[in-house]
Order: structure tokens, then C-alpha cells, then sequence
């Protein structure tokens, strides 16, 4: 890590008053990594570029955008007829969002699933969480921005989610609102908003691989590294295996944006704002549907939000809810279990969330609640005590080489 | 372990040629490069007039109501653009200019379709600044043309630049004349 190893004498001169050039290559290029890191280890880096390629983008839409109740509309309407390849910019913009909500998803069961949020790292996990709810509050205002009847209603329904907080509920949606509906003054302050949060999640990416490198990645077995014979360099290694992950993203990302750039969008979000006039059916980006679900499953106001609220509030606990000192599923065959069980399960809530809350799915949304947070509540602690777990390999090393897993 | 295979294959392989693994290296490097640019395109083109913008792009102006020796100010993509309804006096001394004590040599002829009607961009070749000049009263400069008050250059009445700092005559914008009294700018 001495500055002496760069070759080029500009880089050691700058590198000696300024060490960004060491920070960097400690940073990405020395880093011992465990070497039996899948592709489930992919979705990091893939969260980071969905970030970087949502403020370039966004950083260019805003120039042509114009954040009025009288000019939103037609201002993206311009931006997808009029200016320079806007159309696709603002295609890669909303299918970005998408894709890194499917991303950071998959990077969150991961977690789950391995255990990457016991102890050393639960200030990671808890700081991914931040990150995850910065993401929605962004993605919500930013959903609010092209003014259209599911921006208007949808911006309606969230702000007087707060509406049920007691005594105080009514003056805080006021002051949301900055008046007494959605109105211009919203529509201007989540323009402000929707353009600083990123930046914020940026600050806090930051600090995730600040606490991701002090103890390394986790790793599918779920066990420390245990010397320079557990790990390999971070790069070439997974900075390959990171492009690649990176080269099918985009070729899934091209796809979506080239061929069926609305799939995950609304059409009613074309029609312009009319407070007047509630859609018919109205529901939130796919991406919150799971939390929307629980929203509705309950017949009281301030319960829904509660919960709502509730389901990711638990997930900062996660680390003190699951006890068992064995992180990998691998190890854990009941844990496994019931982590697919949870997934099925969330997958169901997402789909209950897409539909009318009437009938059957208000019963299932009800059943599926629960089951989320009994997972949370009940079944992860009662198996941190009571199951029976597969005895650990000695070594990242030891599957792979049999007992004489030292050999180097 | 991994050390000991890279000895062996740069002790075979040798330094002469380079290996498989350098090309594979500078193909990757080189496809990140075409991607980037490929994707830095769309984002730097965006920035340049859109559809609409071009769409807007030429005006006309009804030139009846200007009496001889009057100006008016019209504005073509955001610009003023002068019409000015010249005196004879003013076409004769455009026309009797010695060339050579021109900066940016021009005749007359070549700035007006029709003598009477001189049309310009009224934008000073120096910074950008609007020439005065074209209200009864203001500065005409020395050649009883335009004034930039900005840096003091002074133009003729052809626009053609005679003093001060600005490098060119005033531009002529295309333009033509639909009939007597309407003129087309772009």
C-alpha cells in the first residue's frame, strides 16, 4: 500500500501529499475477498451502478424539466418527443428504478439467506436498511414528479398515511402539503427533495463499504476467513465477476427499456392530474406493493400504517431476532425452510398488494401479514434456540481441498 | 500457488509476443471505452436545441409600418434582430465606402436583398452585447450606424463594423422577402 508501487512518478508524486490513489487500490484492488464468494455476491455492485446510472440520468431530465402543476405534465410529455434522445434517457430513468429495487431486493434475501446480518456486521445490514428506505422515500417523490393521475393520487393516498398518526396527524399532512391538498408547493418540494436524496444515499453507500471492509464479505458458507488462504484479491478476480454480472444487467435493462419500456409502469400515469377525479383502481409502483398489501390488510387506519411502518422497522432488529451463531442456510435446515417459506411469502404479498382489496385477497393479505411477522417475531427466535444446525467446515478451504485445507 | 503458474507461463511464453491474456485485457478495456462513449453520446446531444426549439426557428415581419429612416426590433431565436428602413443618404454613404478602410471588407450590396430594408442580427460580433441605435435619440457611433455601449464599437450604416474591438460586421441573418411588405427571418 506504499505509494511506491504505482509506476507512473505523477501518480506517486500526487499519491505521497494526497493518498487517494492507495485509499483506491486498498479499496478495490487489494482487498482480500473470500474466494468462494456465487453470484448472489453480484448484487452490490450491481445496486451501486443502478444508483450511479439514476443521477446521471436524473441530473439530465432535470434540465429539461419543469417542476409546475401547469407545465409537469407537458414538460415530460417534451422530454419524450422533443428533446434529444429524451425518450430513451427517461425510459432508462424509469426502468432503472425498477431494476434496482429488483436488485437491491435480491441483495437484501441474500443477506437473509446468508446470514451477512449477524454479528460483526449489523451496522451494515442496519445501514442497507437506511439506504432501503431513502430509496422508497426517492422513488415515491420521484414517481410524483411527470404529474399524471397515479402521481397525483398515489402522492395523495402516501402523504395522508400521516393523516393517522393521532392528535398531530392532520397538521402534519398540512405542513407536507404545504397547503390544504396536493398542490404546486408539494409538487415543487419533492422536486427539491427528489433530486438531494440520492446524493444522501450516495453519503451512506459510502458508509456501508466503509463497514462492509472493516470485517470483509460474508461468504456462503457463512464462516471468517481465516488468512490469506481464504481470500483472493478483489481485483481481477471479482472486478471480472462483477462486469459480467454488470453486462447482464444491461443487456436486461436494454431489454426492458428497448422493447417494454411501460411493463412496470402505469398507464394511468399518462393521463394528466385531476384532482377531481380519483382513478379507478389505484396502486403504487410495483415495488411497494408488498407493504401496501399490509397496509390494507388491516381495517384500522393507524394499524395499517403501523404495520406497514413495522415491516421494515423489524428489519433493523434482525440482527438481535435471529440469535443463532451460525449464519449460512447451508448449515441450518430448518432455517432454510422457512426462509423459502418467507419468500414464497413475500412474493405473495406483492401480488395481494396488486389487487382490488376485496373478498379472498383481503383474507389472504391478512394470513400473509401475519406469517411476515411471525417469521420476524417467532420463528427466528425459537430456531436461534431450538434447532439443531449441520456441524461447520473448519475452513473456506476445508470443502474444497478435504482436511488439509492449509495447503497454499 | 497462483504465483508459481504465472512463472511458468511467462517462462514459456516468453516476452516477445504478448499473450492471449493481454489481448483479452485490451479487448475488454477497448469495449468499455466504445460502450462509454456510445452512452456519453445521447447525454451530451440531449443538450443541444430540441425539436421544438428548431421547429421555432423562423418569424415574419410585416415591414409596411416602418417610415423611411425608422428602425424596429424583432426577435428571431431569442435574438434582436434589426430591420432598419434606410434613408438615401444612408444607402449612398454605405455605398461609397472605400473598401480597404474596411476590418471585415463587405459591400453593400451583399448585405441587403433590397437597398432600402438593411435586416441584421443585432447582436455586437465583439461579446454579444445589443448595439444602441436604433431609437430616435440613442448613440449612433461615429458612422451614424450602431454603438455597442458595451466596448465601444461602432458600426456603419451597412452594420459593417468600423471602430472598437468587435472583429466582424453585424450579421445578416437569412431572410426573404414573401411580398412588399412581409419578410421572412430564417
Amino acid at each position: 500500500m506504499s505509494a511506491t508501487q504505482f509506476k507512473s512518478p505523477v501518480v506517486r508524486w500526487i499519491d505521497h501529499r494526497l493518498p487517494v490513489f492507495s485509499m483506491l487500490h486498498h479499496t478495490a484492488h487489494d482487498y482480500p475477498t473470500p474466494k468462494n464468494l456465487n453470484y448472489m455476491w453480484n448484487f452490490g455492485s450491481l445496486a451501486g451502478l443502478s444508483l450511479a446510472i439514476m443521477i446521471v440520468t436524473g441530473i439530465v431530465l432535470a434540465m429539461s424539466y419543469t417542476a409546475h402543476v401547469d407545465y409537469a405534465f407537458d414538460s415530460v410529455e417534451r422530454i419524450m418527443r422533443d428533446v434529444n434522445h429524451g425518450w430513451m434517457i427517461r425510459y432508462i430513468h424509469m426502468n432503472t428504478a425498477s431494476f434496482f429495487f429488483i436488485v437491491v431486493y435480491l441483495h437484501m434475501f441474500r443477506g437473509l439467506y446468508y446470514g451477512s446480518y449477524k454479528a460483526p456486521r449489523e451496522l451494515l445490514w442496519m445501514l442497507g436498511v437506511v439506504i432501503f428506505l431513502l430509496m422508497m422515500a426517492t422513488a415515491f417523490m420521484g414517481y410524483v414528479l411527470p404529474w399524471g393521475q397515479m402521481s397525483f393520487w398515489g402522492a395523495t393516498v402516501i402523504t395522508n398515511l400521516f393523516s393517522a398518526i393521532p392528535y398531530v396527524g392532520e397538521s402534519i399532512v398540512t405542513l407536507l402539503w404545504g397547503g390544504f391538498s396536493v398542490d404546486n408547493a408539494t409538487l415543487n418540494r419533492f422536486f427539491s427533495l427528489h433530486y438531494l436524496m440520492p446524493f444522501i444515499i450516495a453519503g451512506v453507500v459510502v458508509l456501508h463499504i466503509v463497514a462492509l471492509h472493516r470485517f470483509g464479505s460474508n461468504n456462503p458458507i457463512g464462516i471468517d476467513t481465516k488468512g490469506p488462504q481464504d481470500t483472493i484479491s478483489f481485483h481481477p478476480y471479482y472486478t471480472i465477476k462483477d462486469v459480467f454480472g454488470i453486462a447482464v444487467f444491461l443487456l436486461l435493462l436494454a431489454m426492458a427499456v428497448f422493447f417494454f419500456p411501460n411493463a412496470m409502469g402505469h398507464p394511468d400515469n399518462y393521463i394528466p392530474a385531476d384532482a377531481l377525479q380519483t382513478p379507478a383502481h389505484i396502486v403504487p409502483e410495483w415495488y411497494f406493493l408488498p407493504f401496501y398489501a399490509i397496509l390494507r390488510a388491516v381495517p384500522d387506519k393507524l394499524g395499517g400504517v403501523l404495520l406497514m411502518f413495522g415491516a421494515i422497522a423489524v428489519l433493523f432488529v434482525l440482527p438481535w431476532l435471529d440469535r443463532s451463531p451460525v449464519r449460512s442456510a447451508r448449515f441450518r435446515p430448518l432455517f432454510r425452510i422457512f426462509f423459502w417459506l418467507f419468500f414464497v411469502n413475500a412474493i405473495a404479498l406483492g401480488y395481494l398488494g396488486g389487487k382490488p382489496a376485496e373478498g379472498i385477497y383481503v383474507i389472504l393479505s391478512r394470513v400473509a401479514t401475519a406469517w411476515y411477522f411471525l417469521h420476524f417475531l417467532a420463528i427466528l427466535p425459537l430456531l436461534s434456540m431450538f434447532e439443531t444446525t449441520k456441524p461447520l467446515p473448519k475452513s473456506i478451504s476445508e470443502p474444497v481441498l478435504g482436511s488439509s485445507g492449509r495447503t497454499a | 500457488m497462483a504465483n508459481s503458474d504465472t512463472n511458468k507461463n511467462s517462462a514459456k511464453g516468453d516476452v516477445q509476443e504478448p499473450g492471449r491474456r493481454d489481448f483479452i485485457v485490451v479487448a475488454t478495456y477497448a469495449m468499455a471505452g466504445v460502450g462509454a462513449a456510445a452512452v456519453a453520446w445521447p447525454l451530451i446531444d440531449q443538450l443541444n436545441p430540441a425539436a421544438d426549439t428548431l421547429a421555432l426557428a423562423n418569424i415574419e415581419v410585416d415591414i409596411s409600418k416602418i417610415a423611411v429612416g425608422q428602425s424596429i426590433t424583432v426577435k428571431w431565436r431569442g435574438k434582436p434582430v434589426f430591420i432598419r428602413h434606410r434613408t438615401a443618404d444612408e444607402i449612398a454613404r454605405a455605398n461609397d465606402t472605400n473598401l480597404d478602410d474596411l476590418r471585415d471588407p463587405e459591400v453593400d450590396t451583399a448585405r441587403a436583398e433590397k437597398p432600402e430594408y438593411l435586416v441584421l442580427v443585432g447582436v455586437c460580433t465583439h461579446l454579444g452585447c445589443v448595439p444602441l441605435g436604433q431609437k430616435t435619440g440613442e448613440v449612433r457611433g461615429d458612422y451614424d450606424g450602431w454603438f455597442c455601449p458595451c466596448h465601444g464599437s461602432h458600426y456603419d450604416t451597412s452594420g459593417r463594423i468600423r471602430k472598437g474591438p468587435a472583429p466582424t460586421n453585424l450579421e445578416v441573418p437569412p431572410y426573404s422577402f414573401l411580398s412588399d411588405s412581409v419578410v421572412r427571418v430564417g
